[in-house]
């Protein structure tokens, strides 16, 4: 039976300014990020969320971004809607 | 899904309307001004009164991308720019943000005076070992035996040694980190604005499209993670032995943290000692 | 608006060329100076070391040349009225920094005693050789303004002058004094502190929200503000448009460029010049600085002789006088140009007068004033 694991944050991604380096993704304490198969205009591939449920908004994220492209922050309060469901195995 | 009223806390520091910024992709020198930014913040500095000034070069061009007062100037003049302007109105919090190139070599011979002077200016020294705007020149912080474009075949001069030149000029704040270092820079330049006097805090950022190509070090990434792997924070360490080389350790962390009166504290005593009531202390000179 | 009276020695004295303009800057509300010794200059600076404390302000000693033209430059744009002062070598040193003064508008003052040079040359006597490279040193397309002292007392006037010019353009304006000029002792009259017309900073009044730091309101100079005062805006010696950003492409440059050399080209008021019997002459001797001194006794024993001679004195050197020197080439058979130099202004009275009148320079190589019979003799020359 799964347990609802409520993200303690969230990031935003400004797709546009991302060029790739691949900072977030490294060092993302919690691994959330991956680059994505999607191309921006600039033809560079920008992260996404992978594991939205192990974000907790720490900001690390948009420390390293050299292009101001992503940031994370917390939730006031814990959000249903970031919640993934999970196995006990996992 | 993100709350549409939160924003990057770098944003408001940015001239939005000049973005994307020139700098290449993996390049550290935006990671710098992030922490910058979180130090700003952190240590409630009236941005008002403060002013950004750079010399040339990649990180020169920090100052057209901040929304601060701020003054893009001549190469390696960075330094007694802001002395001048520091003196003229000693309430603004002056900050010089520049590269190796600008700040030790063209500027070297105004690096270490301010540092002699302990003029109350706080320098970041965003070190990426070459001349990278002008397209990977050697820097006199090239370590020996890397390959730049006018030491095709390695570099054989000596180094500096930043934070231990800067430590015997007489600097009274001396850290170094890395941009793989994001919450200890932040923190390093935070406490760099609450101290008074020169200070100065080396960042180790890659260059990927010059220095780390021709040196076979990979990207961006890649020498984010030879920071990680490299560095040794020894707070506290000898200057001396903190020297840099093309594969060994990288000693980081706050190695100078001392007490002395600045240049205005030392004006000012010398001129009442000397002058008594006669002498005028115009702390703003602002003219009408 | 009046000067501050607290930078004002009112008073009648006897000082050198180089302690009357230190005193002039006072008087002109200067409250920094940044320099670096080199004679025959030094003493402006150390008489405003010893000066300064006293009436609120600060001299500092900058490393080198290159540091102190530029610390002048902070310290406006932190809000103060600055200069710095050198001879030739330290000149050489500070051609980038006049160029970056010119680009970011910056308004302040230059003060080169002149020197035999080139290179080290002779330190401790005059040359006039560095007229050309104050108009063309730095490098790039640009206008500056630049004065020429005859006497300590000019010394101090002038120097009050080219602050007002400074401020007036948003440009930085050249004081060129010569070793003579400098070291020479005459009377100096110090007039009362609201006799002297200072020329206020052209701060802007607009709000942060409506400001553009290059932006015009139909004249050519924009107005200034300082950092510290909630504008925050950005400036760079980087071709820019009128909010400040570097914007480097062709159309952006020519609008730039253009602006700034029209901005003195249109000023008609810094030409300054002094005339006396130009309109009837046969010969007029066209001079500046210490060569205006032997030249007025060249030019009475020349009227003595019965010759027809008129005097035509540069106060500003640049922007030159073209059209009165075209229009009086209409009337004169011919100009004789002394300079203690081997040829600088005597080309452009050559150019000016377009083949209407003969130009004859006196050269010198310096070391030396002229001797009034060298002048005499070429205008004898002339007027055959």
């Amino acid at each position: 039976m799964g347990v609802l694991v409520a993200a303690k944050g969230t990031v935003s991604i400004v797709v546009e300014r991302c060029k790739a380096c691949g900072f977030c993704v490294e060092f993302c304490p919690t691994k959330v990020l991956s680059l994505s198969s999607a191309f921006n205009s600039k033809g560079y591939h920008p992260p996404h969320v992978v594991a939205a449920e192990k974000c907790s908004g720490c900001d690390l994220c948009g420390m390293y971004c050299p292009d101001f492209a992503i940031f994370g922050y917390r939730f006031a309060a814990a959000k249903p809607g970031a919640a993934t469901e999970v196995d006990d195995a996992s | 899904m993100s709350d549409l009223n939160v924003v990057n806390p770098v944003e408001p520091f940015l001239r939005t309307d000049r973005m994307p910024h020139i700098w290449c992709p993996g390049c550290g020198i935006g990671t710098t001004v992030n922490c910058f930014t979180r130090a700003l913040i952190e240590s409630k500095v009236d941005l008002d009164h403060l002013a950004l000034i750079s010399g040339i070069g990649c990180t020169g061009r920090v100052a057209g991308y901040v929304k601060l007062d701020s003054f893009h100037t001549t190469h390696g003049r960075a330094i007694p720019f802001a002395t001048g302007m520091k003196l003229a109105n000693p309430k603004l919090n002056v900050v010089v943000y520049s590269g190796d190139g600008d700040l030790s070599a063209i500027g070297g011979n105004h690096l270490i005076h301010a540092a002699r002077r302990n003029v109350d200016i706080k320098v970041i020294c965003v070190n990426n070992l070459v001349y990278a705007m002008t397209g990977g020149q050697s820097a006199p912080t090239t370590p020996g035996k890397a390959i730049t474009s006018t030491m095709p075949y390695g570099s054989y001069e000596p180094s500096f040694n930043l934070p231990h030149l800067v430590d015997a000029a007489g600097a009274v704040y001396v850290a170094r980190w890395t941009t793989f270092h994001v919450r200890q820079l932040a923190r390093s330049m935070s406490e760099a604005f609450k101290k008074k006097g020169f200070c100065f805090i080396e960042v180790l950022s890659p260059c990927p499209t010059l220095y780390q190509r021709r040196n076979k070090m990979g990207d961006g990434l890649d020498t984010m993670k030879y920071y990680k792997e490299k560095s040794k924070i020894r707070h506290g360490a000898p200057t001396p032995e903190v020297g840099l080389t093309l594969n060994g350790e990288i000693v980081v962390g706050k190695f100078v943290d001392r007490d002395r009166p600045d240049y205005r504290e030392l004006l000012h005593a010398q001129m009442s000692e000397t002058l008594g009531e006669r002498y005028i202390d115009e702390t703003e000179l602002v003219c009408s | 608006m009046q000067a501050d009276p607290r930078g004002v020695l009112t008073g009648v004295h006897f000082l050198d060329g180089d302690h009357a303009c230190c005193e002039g800057a006072l008087a002109a509300g200067a409250r920094f100076a940044a320099g670096y010794p080199i004679t025959p200059s030094t003493e402006v600076v150390e008489r405003f070391a010893s000066r300064v404390p006293l009436v609120g302000g600060l001299f500092i000693q900058m490393e080198d040349e290159l540091a102190a033209s530029i610390a002048i430059q902070g310290a406006v744009w932190g809000g103060a009225k600055a200069f710095t002062v050198t001879s030739g070598p330290g000149f050489s040193l500070m051609m980038e920094h006049l160029g970056y003064a010119i680009m970011t508008e910056t308004p302040c003052v230059f003060v080169n005693v002149q020197r035999g040079g080139p290179s080290t040359g002779l330190p401790t006597l005059p040359a006039q050789a560095d007229m050309m490279q104050a108009r063309w040193g730095s490098h790039g397309d640009y206008e500056v303004i630049a004065l020429c002292p005859n006497s300590p007392q000019e010394c101090f006037d002038l120097t009050i002058r080219a602050f007002n010019f400074a401020e007036r353009y948003r440009v930085p304006v050249l004081l060129m004094m010569d070793e003579v000029v400098g070291h020479m002792t005459e009377k100096v009259i110090i007039p009362k502190a609201e006799e002297i017309e200072v020329e206020p900073r052209r701060h802007t009044h607009k709000d942060p929200a409506d400001y553009l730091p290059y932006g015009t309101n139909g004249d050519k100079v924009p107005e200034i503000a300082h950092a510290g005062e909630g504008y925050r805006f950005h400036m760079t010696g980087l071709t820019h448009d009128e909010h400040g950003y570097p914007n480097m492409n062709a159309a952006t440059q020519d609008k730039l460029v253009r602006r700034l050399k029209e901005k003195i080209t249109d000023a008609k008021d810094v030409l300054l010049y002094e005339e006396d019997g130009v309109e009837t002459a046969d010969v007029v001797v066209v001079s500046y600085g210490i060569t205006s001194r032997v030249a007025q006794r060249a030019i009475d024993i020349a009227r003595a002789e019965g010759l027809s001679v008129g005097k035509f004195r540069l106060i500003t050197a640049w922007p030159f006088p073209h059209a009165r020197i075209a229009e009086l080439a209409t009337k004169v058979k011919a100009f004789v140009v002394p300079e203690l130099n081997l040829g600088q202004m005597v080309g452009e009275v050559e150019r000016a007068a377009g083949g209407k009148a003969k130009t004859i320079p006196v050269s010198h190589a310096g070391g030396g004033v002229h001797r009034p019979e060298a002048i005499v003799a070429a205008i004898q020359e002339a007027a055959r």
